[in-house]
């Protein structure tokens, strides 16, 4: 063994090669996220205390909370399930190979394509002049009359599933590739139908990963800002929203209770991402 | 994004064979019926916004919308400040993450996880909530950087960095793992290298193309970011796109064509130069 002087000195050498990254990330990442978890247990009086988080009950809260998680929802469960099924098309439907080259290209494109640009095409799209509603218009069906609006849930879910199922290809994509062409052969050597073989082997094998995915989808959909900023401006009630105009002014009229928001939202997301990982693990048990 | 290619190529070879053609046909008729009606929603949106940037003068189909954008005075400024931050983040994010990629790698892999819990932390912040924390955080003694353009631009380009992490950590991660860094460092060490030689003319050559795919990724979704930039009252191209389309007809068009375009041309420039290997 070396000399008694050489581990301890290695050993503070060690951690000077992670500094600068641990320091970034307190001052940038960490940080903030602290000092709004500190501030959003503080009182009006600058006690401890638990009062913002009861205060999350408050209707404005609610509504804004449900339509954010309603939406995250719905375009989780349909982006997940749409995107399975473009993955399952180009993946095994032999559609070739520059098909599935070219979709999955696409879809690291439309998964970045969110926020301003995103909103202006959808605008361009099934807004009031856009093109899809003109041509309904041409055909003697004024959309906007049945009620639809691009600037409503349903709107915005539309607008949502742009980016939710690339993200479910891209993600999904590897675990159906996972499949082993083995296991389909054994089945259908024992008698198994196609039916069967995807009930009783491929569907559970990818559960986990389609369940876990979708909970991806959830967290995504659910931090968004900017394009529903860039759509509605702020018309429609939603958690990021809500947080975007606590920050210009306080439209709580209690700063506690936006700290508490906030956290709320890291909470979610940070069980929704937990959850995925977890989900992923237990798949790479059999895909992979 | 560095997808996980698993090879099963010769499995597949083995097995496409005896493959039911029957079962094959049917399967394929309704892949593509799915595939048709994805590309539809997916196409129309781009095909409507490409009509409507063509429609600026009456009656006739001209490129009048995207000369308006690009003569447009506010234009230029803010796309190329939004080069400039990206340009810069993703330089910072570069600095920070290889060296300590490497270095834990290396040195100290029971850190690992820590890391790259940290790295993913972007994902679990969203960035309405991470700007919040940074107003908060930087708007009073002892560090006050929200006071001028000049310094929350420092703080703007720092928050891109650290959104980077994720993608840039997973690459460079990737990248590490392809290689037998252990050995290559001692080879270095053992003909007198120093640890910035090291970094800089071993490691980094091998780290090419995780990087630069790890660079064009924080690109794509920097170049057109809104919302830190506009809480933070930053002219970058991001707020600057919000605002032409609230307040213009036919620039926004033009404006969702190009910023189409560009996130295309890196993630196109991505599969790219993670193509040509040999696996696959």
């Amino acid at each position: 063994m070396g000399g008694a002087r050489r581990p301890p000195r290695r050993l503070v050498g060690n951690w000077v090669g992670v500094v600068p990254f641990f320091v970034f990330a307190g001052l940038f990442l960490i940080g903030p996220t602290l000092i709004l978890a500190y501030r959003s247990l503080e009182g009006a009086d600058g006690s401890l205390t638990l009062d913002n988080y009861r205060a999350i009950t408050s209707p404005l809260v609610i509504q804004a909370y449900g339509a954010s998680i309603r939406l995250s929802l719905v375009t989780a469960l349909i982006g997940g399930l749409v995107g399975f099924g473009l993955a399952w098309a180009i993946s095994m439907g032999g559609l070739g190979k520059s098909i599935r080259s070219g979709t999955s290209t696409f879809s690291g494109v439309a998964s970045n394509f969110a926020g301003v640009p995103l909103a202006a095409a959808f605008i361009f799209t099934l807004g009031r002049i856009g093109a899809i509603t003109s041509l309904f218009e041409f055909l003697g069906v004024d959309l906007y009359a049945t009620g639809f609006s691009l600037y409503s849930f349903w709107g915005l879910t539309i607008v949502y599933l742009y980016f939710q199922i690339p993200l479910m290809v891209l993600v999904i994509l590897p675990a159906l590739d996972g499949l082993k062409r083995d296991w389909r052969e054994a089945a259908e050597n024992l008698g198994a139908t196609t039916g069967q073989y995807w009930r009783h082997i491929a569907f559970p094998v990818l559960l986990p990963s389609v369940l876990g995915t979708m909970i991806l989808l959830f967290g995504n959909a659910f931090g968004a800002h900017a394009t529903a900023y860039a759509l509605t401006g702020g018309s429609i009630p939603l958690a990021t929203l809500l947080i975007g105009q606590q920050i210009s002014g306080d439209v709580l009229n209690n700063p506690g209770l936006g700290y508490a928001i906030a956290m709320g939202m890291v909470f979610i997301m940070a069980g929704s991402i937990l959850i995925y990982s977890l989900l992923q693990r237990r798949s790479e048990r059999w895909l992979r | 994004m560095v997808a996980v290619t698993i090879s099963t190529a010769p499995i597949q070879a083995a097995a496409e064979a005896p493959a039911p053609v029957e079962l094959q046909k049917k399967n394929r008729l309704g892949a593509w019926i799915v595939f048709g009606l994805v590309a539809i929603y997916f196409l129309l949106p781009l095909a409507a916004t490409f009509w409507w940037s063509l429609r600026a003068l009456k009656d006739q189909y001209t490129l009048e919308a995207y000369r308006r954008l690009f003569a447009d005075s506010n234009f230029l400024p803010a796309f190329t400040q939004s080069l400039v931050n990206a340009a810069v983040a993703i330089l910072l994010s570069l600095l920070i993450i290889m060296p300590t990629a490497y270095w834990v790698t290396l040195r100290m892999p029971r850190l690992r996880p820590v890391i790259e819990f940290i790295t993913l932390l972007p994902f679990v912040i969203p960035g309405v909530v991470l700007v919040f924390g940074l107003i908060r955080l930087y708007s009073r003694p002892p560090l006050v950087l929200t006071h001028t353009y000049d310094s929350s631009r420092i703080l703007l380009v720092c928050a891109y960095a650290a959104l980077s992490f994720p993608y840039m950590y997973r690459a460079v991660d990737n990248g590490l793992r392809a290689m037998d860094v252990r050995s290559l460092t001692e080879a270095a060490q053992s003909l007198g290298a120093s640890w910035p030689t090291i970094l800089r003319r071993v490691i980094f050559p091998n780290l090419r193309v995780a990087l630069l795919s790890g660079a064009l990724l924080t690109f794509a979704i920097v170049i057109g970011e809104l919302t830190i930039a506009l809480f933070l009252a930053q002219k970058t191209f991001g707020p600057y796109m919000a605002e032409l389309t609230r307040s213009k007809v036919y620039e926004p068009s033009a404006m969702a064509i190009v910023a189409f375009a560009i996130t295309w041309a890196a993630m196109g420039m991505i599969a790219l130069i993670t193509r040509p290997r040999k696996e696959k």
